[in-house]
């Protein structure tokens, strides 16, 4: 998942060389030294990682922007055909046009990632701010009650949920924000713990802070940061999730452009159509890790 | 290795070649914006059995010049001129593996922070040995032996029972004596001590010094000493070379720079030290806004326990203390660590319920405060911690900062608020410009004048210093001072002192407790306790303070 990443932490040693071998002169040093500052600020492995995400981002909004085709309605005679001119990622088994179909999925896994995510950072983060400031038996209640969650395998809880609530592309993503509350609660109460034992957090306190004042004002605003780096990480795995469970069936139903479903109706054809199943994989691969990569580059500006 | 190095043998007292010799020293660091030199032109000398002092401020580029020389410079340094000739040789381009076959053996380091320079998961007698094993000197049972010899030679009690420890079971000072230990394994001709007691209290301090002063004489080893502490030097080093900024300000023996100081650098660094210290000649004058001669703060038998791990038995860290504040003085509480004086001031502000006794506070008793009634008291008491990079949000800026107390009472309308905000501001001596600036763009003084401001921003009649000023350079520390008394002046403010620097303590405060293990071994005016002590600690404290030796009565 860190490829990208590692390119760009690769780009970032060759900058250091070239400084290392340029001449001993420390004025010149000092001029090469911002020329390359302005190259390095702008990191071409995050550049890409947010082109990749703007691009989805508007196949969901606008999808009849990018492709004529419909999504779900089939050519006939043009069943499995080859990428060609015509149709750039080939058809599939019902003539339907790959890359519309990807390009309208989009709507679909982006905003099921962006329900799961929303769910697990409201109800987490919530559990873990409440847990974290109360202490004591609320603390504990809640964290146990967490720890039961952690202790179920993510899939099998999920899964469980979408049986509970239903199919379809909303109660699966609900599902995967389930699983997800308990990292973020966890994140949230230590991040609350630390911020609170700080000199400043007491400071405010005996300045005749109250605590909802205090807590507005300093213990949220700085142990927030790290769960909102988090939460653009949970992106990219909510994506992975809500497409594994349309893989297996549980998200949305057949006719529905979704990228886990696509892959999954792809697979009856591996051998003949190749298409089907590769181009839909390599989207979710791009989106995930350029989730992660903006993820990092906000990790890194807290720090 | 193909070169082979020569080194002439440790040379007695008597020689006069230098051990190490630095000529025209010049280091940088790469940082974001290009290369920067951070040592300039730095040249001394060091001869055997001698201790040099490199004195200076933070920044002022001493660690570096120690680094340079044992080439362990950050991975960014860069040594860029100069020469490092140790024992004539000069070892400024040696590569890394060059070097190890010198350190350990030829120079060694003795580092500042004794509990993250030892290795927690390796026992202390495998730590000794590693040096000795690196430079394969005897076999497994000699070396054995050799480490318990060691171990006792640095004064640990019961050396094979130490040997067999980690270094969590130690306490700092023995932490860092089993890093001289290591320091001297093969009793090398130069010894580098990197500020080496800046993390150790002050009678833990004079006896780190003493050893390394008994090891010196006894095996003749060169010491380049590195510390911030003036004082020290003044009693240890025969020769001090003041550095600022990267250049040297002027260096000679101890005895003429003490006594006739060169460059007004030097002339400031001596004034602002508090250990070489003025004694304040006339008793301080009263603020005139003192009504009375009330109570500000009145402790009575006060007792705070804690529960440790679970077990019934608590632990005492404040036992039976008693004192009172008279308006618009200073009262200073003086111990050392674990002594109990940050546990009774977090009584006083109201932080802590302690287990038993009466704490008044303007007549207020803080122990049966709560609730609302509890924040409305702190308008009256306010807490100024020892560290300024802690104590201040970093995601506010400063005017959210000293604002932030105005809010929590009576509400002001936003304009009578600013005006308030802009007075202390001037009042601690902060330029307008920094309103807007988060802490981070700050220096350690101004951000501990922030503080200060935010604790005065209420008008509070009691001000509880946390060691507010132990984290700062000499010269900031004697700015804040100055700051503070000229405040208690104004303002006929009470100051509550914790501390456990006892030259600042009897240049600052009127009377004092001295806490020894959560007691009160000494308490009264601070020239009473300073000239007739009344319990062994305190004497023993006062004796620790370093700067007596040399100073010749000013």
């Amino acid at each position: 998942m860190t490829g990208l990443n590692t390119i760009g932490r690769s780009l970032l040693r060759d900058d250091a060389d070239i400084l290392e071998s340029s001449s001993p002169g420390s004025t010149r040093v000092s001029s090469n030294a911002q020329r390359l500052k302005s190259i390095r600020s702008i990191q071409p492995g995050l550049v890409l990682a947010w082109f990749v995400m703007a691009v989805v981002v508007l196949w969901a909004l606008f999808p009849q922007w990018f492709t004529g085709y419909s999504p779900t309605a089939g050519v006939a005679r043009q069943q499995l055909r080859a990428p060609s001119a015509e149709h750039w990622l080939g058809t599939d088994a019902l003539g339907r046009d790959v890359l519309a179909r990807i390009i309208y999925g989009a709507g679909n896994s982006l905003s099921g990632a962006f329900v799961a995510v929303g769910v697990g950072l409201l109800v987490g983060t919530t559990l873990g701010i409440v847990a974290g400031s109360a202490r004591g038996r609320i603390d504990g209640a809640i964290m146990r009650g967490v720890d039961v969650l952690l202790s179920i395998p993510q899939l099998l809880l999920s899964l469980s949920i979408v049986i509970l609530l239903g199919f379809g592309i909303v109660n699966a993503a609900i599902a995967v924000g389930v699983t997800s509350i308990a990292s973020f609660a966890r994140l949230a109460r230590s991040e609350v713990v630390r911020v609170r034992a700080s000199d400043y957090v007491e400071a405010a306190f005996g300045s005749g802070g109250t605590f909802t004042r205090v807590l507005l004002r300093h213990i949220l605003p700085n142990s927030l940061t790290s769960v909102i780096a988090f939460a653009a990480l949970q992106l990219g795995w909510a994506i992975l999730t809500i497409s594994t469970l349309g893989f297996l069936g549980y998200g949305a139903p057949p006719p529905t452009p979704e990228w886990g479903l696509l892959i999954a109706e792809g697979r009856n054809y591996l051998a003949r159509a190749w298409w089907l199943t590769t181009v839909p994989g390599i989207v979710v691969i791009l989106v995930v890790l350029s989730a992660n990569r903006i993820s990092q580059s906000f990790g890194k500006a807290r720090a | 290795m193909s070169t082979v190095i020569t080194f002439k043998p440790v040379s007695t007292a008597h020689s006069n070649a230098p051990v190490l010799e630095i000529g025209h020293l010049a280091v940088g660091y790469r940082g974001s914006d290009g290369f920067q030199r951070v040592v300039h032109d730095v040249s001394l000398r060091v001869r055997p059995g001698e201790v040099v002092a490199l004195v200076g401020e933070s920044g002022s580029g001493k660690t570096t010049t120690a680094q340079a020389v044992i080439g362990l410079l950050a991975e960014n340094g860069r040594l860029e001129a100069g020469a490092v000739r140790l024992n004539g040789t000069d070892i400024a381009g040696w590569s890394q593996k060059q070097l190890d076959t010198i350190r350990g053996s030829k120079i060694s380091l003795i580092p500042q922070d004794p509990t993250s320079s030892l290795n927690p998961v390796k026992t202390i007698g495998a730590q000794v040995a590693e040096v000795l094993q690196i430079h394969r000197r005897g076999s497994r049972a000699e070396i054995d032996a050799r480490v318990v010899e060691l171990l006792a030679r640095v004064g640990l009690s019961r050396p094979e029972l130490r040997a067999k420890q980690y270094s969590h079971e130690l306490s700092g000072g023995m932490r860092q004596r089993v890093l001289i230990a290591i320091a001297i394994a093969l009793r090398p001709a130069l010894i580098i001590a990197d500020e080496p007691t800046s993390a150790l209290d002050v009678t833990v301090q004079k006896r780190i010094l003493d050893l390394i002063d008994e090891l010196r004489r006894e095996y003749g080893t060169a010491v380049l000493l590195v510390t911030h502490d003036l004082g020290v030097a003044a009693d240890r080093a025969n020769h001090i070379v003041v550095l600022k900024g990267g250049r040297i300000q002027e260096q000679g023996p101890t005895s003429e720079i003490l006594a006739s100081p060169r460059s007004e650098y030097t002339r400031k660094l001596l004034a602002d030290a508090p250990s070489l210290g003025k004694i304040r000649a006339v008793p301080r004058a009263r603020s005139p806004r003192i009504r009375g001669s009330d109570d500000a703060i009145v402790v009575q038998n006060l007792v705070q326990d804690f529960s440790v791990g679970g077990r019934r038995e608590a632990f005492r860290a404040v036992d039976d203390v008693s004192f009172t504040v008279q308006r618009g003085t200073t009262h200073a509480i003086v111990g050392e660590s674990g002594s109990g004086k940050t546990t009774t001031a977090r009584g006083i502000v109201g932080f802590q319920k302690p287990t038993s006794g009466r704490i008044l506070v303007d007549g207020v008793d803080v122990t049966t405060l709560r609730g609302e009634n509890l924040r409305r008291f702190r308008k009256t008491i306010q807490l100024v911690y020892q560290n300024p990079f802690a104590s201040l949000d970093p995601q506010q800026t400063i005017f959210q900062i000293v604002e932030e107390p105005l809010l929590n009472f009576d509400p002001l309308p936003r304009d009578d608020r600013a005006r308030k905000v802009h007075a202390i501001l001037e009042r601690v001596g902060l330029p307008q410009s920094v309103l807007t600036r988060k802490p981070r763009a700050l220096s350690g003084g101004q951000r501990q004048r922030v503080a200060i401001a935010r604790a005065l921003v209420l008008d509070p009649q009691v001000l509880v210093l946390d060691e507010a000023v132990s984290a700062l350079d000499v010269t900031v520390q004697a700015q804040i001072l100055e700051l503070l008394e000229e405040l208690q002046q104004a303002l006929g403010l009470t100051y509550l002192f914790i501390s456990h620097d006892l030259a600042v303590v009897r240049q600052i405060s009127d009377t004092v407790s001295v806490l020894h293990n959560g007691r009160q071994v000494d308490s009264g005016l601070v020239e009473d306790v300073f000239l007739r002590p009344g319990s062994a600690y305190t004497r023993e404290l006062i004796s620790a303070i370093p700067g007596q030796r040399n100073v010749s009565p000013r």
